[in-house]
């Protein structure tokens, strides 16, 4: 029997997929993340621009807030690695064997990168500004 | 059982899956130039990290105002960046739309509601790109 892919959501989460399934559901889970949070920014931006509003500005208050940038850089730098290693296996699949190799490069690079993102949020966040 | 059929020929799909990719690079190569070009214009002295990490993901002059920068028309306001601006928006909100159809469509399958989805997501996309000019505009 082939495969059935009527799978419910739950179910479907119970797939011990590892790593790999990690981050696809994150790649997902950010993009979408991403699409809510920066075009909430951008309509949000519209309004305060043309019409001075106040919910706009409360929106745009929250999100440039820096605990909210913590999840918002996360969110960013996440699915850009991501993306970039996925970009590149896919045009150039003769680097599958590499995969690996890539998730490796890929967090080495991701690590730092953000750390030191959250570091400076944080500490600017400190000394107040 | 509902098997797909292998589709040779170049489809929407196809299309948009050699989109996302492309336009994935081209996101993070467009970041790259407008890091380069803030720090041209003088961004070393001008402005902070975090004023520069704004402008590299979308490069406004509104991300810059509160900065060191003495004036933000000469060099950050003009007609160079606002199209660079629109050309990132337009990879991005397309890239972006993109990959909502596909999450969607992974939990709504083969139905009715597969036009009617990407209708609204079409219209959803459309709008975006015209209030960003809007804001790119008005900036």
């Amino acid at each position: 029997m082939a495969l059935n892919r009527k799978v419910g959501f739950f179910r479907g989460l119970s797939y011990r997929g590892g790593g790999p399934m990690l981050s696809w559901m994150l790649h997902r889970i950010t993009g979408v993340g991403i699409l809510v949070f920066v075009g909430l920014h951008v309509i949000a931006s519209f309004f305060m621009q043309q019409t001075g509003s106040d919910i706009a500005t409360f929106i745009n208050t929250i999100y440039e807030s820096w605990v909210f940038q913590i999840f918002v850089t996360f969110f960013v730098i996440f699915h850009a690695l991501n993306g970039l290693r996925i970009a590149i296996l896919d045009l150039w699949p003769r680097l599958l064997s590499y995969q690996r190799e890539a998730l490796w490069l890929q967090w080495f690079i991701f690590v730092p990168v953000y750390g030191l993102t959250v570091f400076l949020l944080v500490q600017r966040s400190l000394v107040g500004g | 059982m509902h098997t797909r059929s292998v589709q040779p020929s170049t489809s929407f799909e196809y299309l948009m899956w050699i989109f996302t990719r492309i336009s994935g690079l081209a996101m993070i190569l467009l970041a790259v130039i407008g890091m380069s070009g803030a720090f041209l214009l003088g961004a070393r002295t001008q402005m902070d990290l975090p004023t520069l990490m704004r402008w590299t993901f979308f490069p406004n002059p509104n991300h810059v105002v509160n900065s060191n920068i003495p004036d933000v028309a000469l060099g950050w306001a003009t007609a160079y960046w606002q199209i660079m601006q629109m050309v990132i928006f337009f990879f991005a909100a397309t890239h972006a739309f993109n990959g909502l159809r596909v999450i969607l469509e992974d939990f709504i399958g083969e139905s009715f509601l597969r036009p009617l989805l990407r209708g609204l997501i079409f219209l959803l996309w459309l709008f975006s790109l015209i209030t960003a000019v809007f804001v790119i505009l008005a900036s």
